[in-house]
């Protein structure tokens, strides 16, 4: 079986939280999906509430501690990437926004994408539509077109084989197939050289 | 091995007290400052350029030449000078000029400066930061050693016959450092024309300074300029002592946590980790700066950063003395052991021009 790499972000911020099962759930549907076309997904799940402090520090002093480090290397290496924001205020979470914020703006290029999100009320549907949909489509992720959005409703007795059920796999298939139809991710390294000197001397 | 001080200038209320010096005493305690590193041994005083506020230093060829006045040993250099927002003509003629007063102690280390809103105010955009350092230093590196420049480039007017005065004391440029924390543009500019890399290393992972002065090195071997081991390397350092380390840390601490930059964020343990910042005691001080050797070789300069963060200029003046008596002398000691006897020292301009003299000789002799 052909290796890819798959980072899933949850923002959620209560343990156990809505946000991390339907990240997990997602997570397994998509170790499934490419299962199927022959392909061995590896999943790291990066919890946003543990590097909170981090991600804030960094937004001071402009660089990472060591753990964000860690996880921001992770997305930007990823094959694919699953997102799962809880729904603040009409809105991804801060947390949310502020870990994509001090990812490079270049890591997402072209990267397979699933957007998805929690909330108490289904009214907040459209919040991946009109919120995270134009984050990652700025910074250049191949977002899939099923977003899966999971209210509290959908955690009910009926939800093993409802609609949401029916979006999580449909999304996961989506997110598999984009992955399989690219090359392994290949990281550029920030310290190499990309121009010569003569030519920078050439063409300032 | 060259060691020394490094100021930002910046003018920042002590949190302890919630005093904030006045431009004139932050303005004269620096000249204290400057002149106590040559009176405790210190080699080198290099001062910070900067067009906003909390920062006095917008002159700092001025603010040298007074200290020059007042000194006899220290040489003296800048964190940085600013190559993109200053006309490169300007900086050939403040140098040259300094250069004379001081009787050759300066050098220079180039930065680009990161504070977007400075750009315009002299007419360049951040964006073009890389290009205008490229463009810049090379019309530089020309006014000081050719008598008369004929220049055209994207970036200031051209010039014809153009003269830059004073020429360099004895014809000999001043030396120049480029400071980056991860262009790798900037680490080829320095390893192209054999000049110095200055990695400022103490707001950022040690890993970074790592990278980019092993690409230095590499690529002032591939330029010709001698072994990777030879190439000219300065790193800054910042440190604050007490005999006792818990001493240091309990009296650090206030200024840390609102020090500019870093202050309100994390944690002073957890930035000592991350970053080369040591607080403690002079020993661990010297432990941790010999520690840099092992991941950017051999290097030839030292700079620490004492005065920022509203520290009172008595306990500057505290710390000098420790840097002084306890640390540098140990750290001369130790270093020069460990140093092999084809990597050069920083270059000085006594240096330069013994260098120079004996090759004119050299020259006479084969004519």
């Amino acid at each position: 079986m052909n290796q890819r790499t798959l980072a899933v972000v949850s923002a959620g911020l209560s343990q156990p939280s809505s946000t991390r099962l339907l990240a997990d759930q997602l997570a397994t549907a998509a170790v499934a999906a490419a299962a199927t076309s022959g392909i061995q997904l590896t999943v790291t799940v990066i919890e946003l509430r543990d590097l909170a402090h981090d991600i804030a520090n960094h937004l001071l002093t402009g660089f990472p501690p060591a753990a964000l480090k860690e996880a921001l290397d992770t997305v930007e290496a990823a094959d694919g990437l699953i997102a799962v924001t809880p729904i603040f205020t009409a809105s991804y979470s801060g947390l949310f926004k502020s870990f994509f914020d001090v990812l490079d703006k270049d890591a997402l290029a072209d990267k397979p994408t699933l957007i998805a999100a929690t909330a108490g009320t289904a009214r907040h549907s459209l919040s991946l539509e009109h919120a995270l949909r134009p984050l990652f489509a700025y910074l250049r992720a191949a977002v899939v077109p099923t977003s899966v959005f999971a209210a509290s409703d959908d955690w009910g007795a009926d939800s093993a084989d409802g609609m949401l059920r029916t979006r999580v796999d449909r999304a996961s298939a989506e997110l598999a197939r984009e992955i399989e139809r690219r090359d392994p991710v290949s990281v550029t390294d920030p310290f190499a050289l990309t121009v010569s000197f003569e030519d920078l001397l050439k063409n300032p | 091995m060259q060691f020394g001080i490094f100021s930002v200038s910046d003018i920042t209320t002590d949190p302890t007290t919630g005093q904030t010096p006045t431009e004139a005493e932050r303005i004269k305690n620096i000249v204290t400052i400057a002149k106590h590193a040559e009176e405790v041994g210190l080699d080198v005083f290099a001062l910070g350029e900067h067009h906003n506020e909390p920062f006095f230093s917008s002159s700092p060829t001025t603010t040298l030449a007074y200290i020059a006045a007042q000194t006899s040993t220290l040489q003296l250099s800048t964190a940085t000078t600013l190559i993109t927002t200053n006309d490169p003509v300007k900086i050939a003629e403040d140098f040259a000029m300094l250069q004379h007063l001081a009787d050759g102690r300066v050098d220079l280390t180039l930065g680009r400066g990161n504070t977007g809103p400075v750009y315009p105010w002299f007419g360049k955009d951040i964006r073009a930061g890389i290009p205008l350092a490229i463009e810049n230093y090379a019309l530089l590196h020309k006014l000081w050693r050719e008598h008369t420049v004929d220049w055209q480039g994207k970036f200031r007017t051209p010039l014809q016959s153009f003269t830059s005065t004073p020429r360099p004391l004895d014809e000999i440029p001043p030396f120049v450092w480029h400071g980056s924390i991860r262009s790798p543009e900037i680490a080829e500019q320095a390893a192209f024309y054999g000049d110095g890399f200055f990695a400022n290393h103490i707001f950022w992972p040690a890993s970074h300074t790592q990278r980019m002065i092993a690409l230095y090195r590499e690529r002032f071997a591939h330029y010709g300029h001698g072994q990777p081991d030879q190439a000219i390397v300065g790193l800054g350092g910042q440190v604050f002592m007490r005999k006792n380390s818990q001493d240091a840390v309990n009296e650090f601490r206030p200024y840390f946590d609102n020090a500019p930059v870093y202050g309100h964020g994390p944690a002073l343990e957890d930035f000592t980790r991350e970053t080369p910042l040591t607080v403690g005691s002079p020993q661990q001080v010297i432990d941790r700066t010999l520690g840099f050797r092992e991941y950017v070789g051999d290097y030839q300069r030292q700079l620490f950063l004492m005065d920022h963060a509203g520290l009172p200029v008595k306990t500057v003046l505290e710390q000098l003395d420790l840097l002084g008596s306890e640390v540098v002398p140990v750290l001369r000691k130790e270093f020069a052991a460990l140093k092999p006897a084809h990597v050069p020292d920083a270059p000085t301009h006594a240096a330069l021009l013994a260098a120079k003299t004996a090759a004119s000789e050299k020259d006479e002799v084969n004519a």
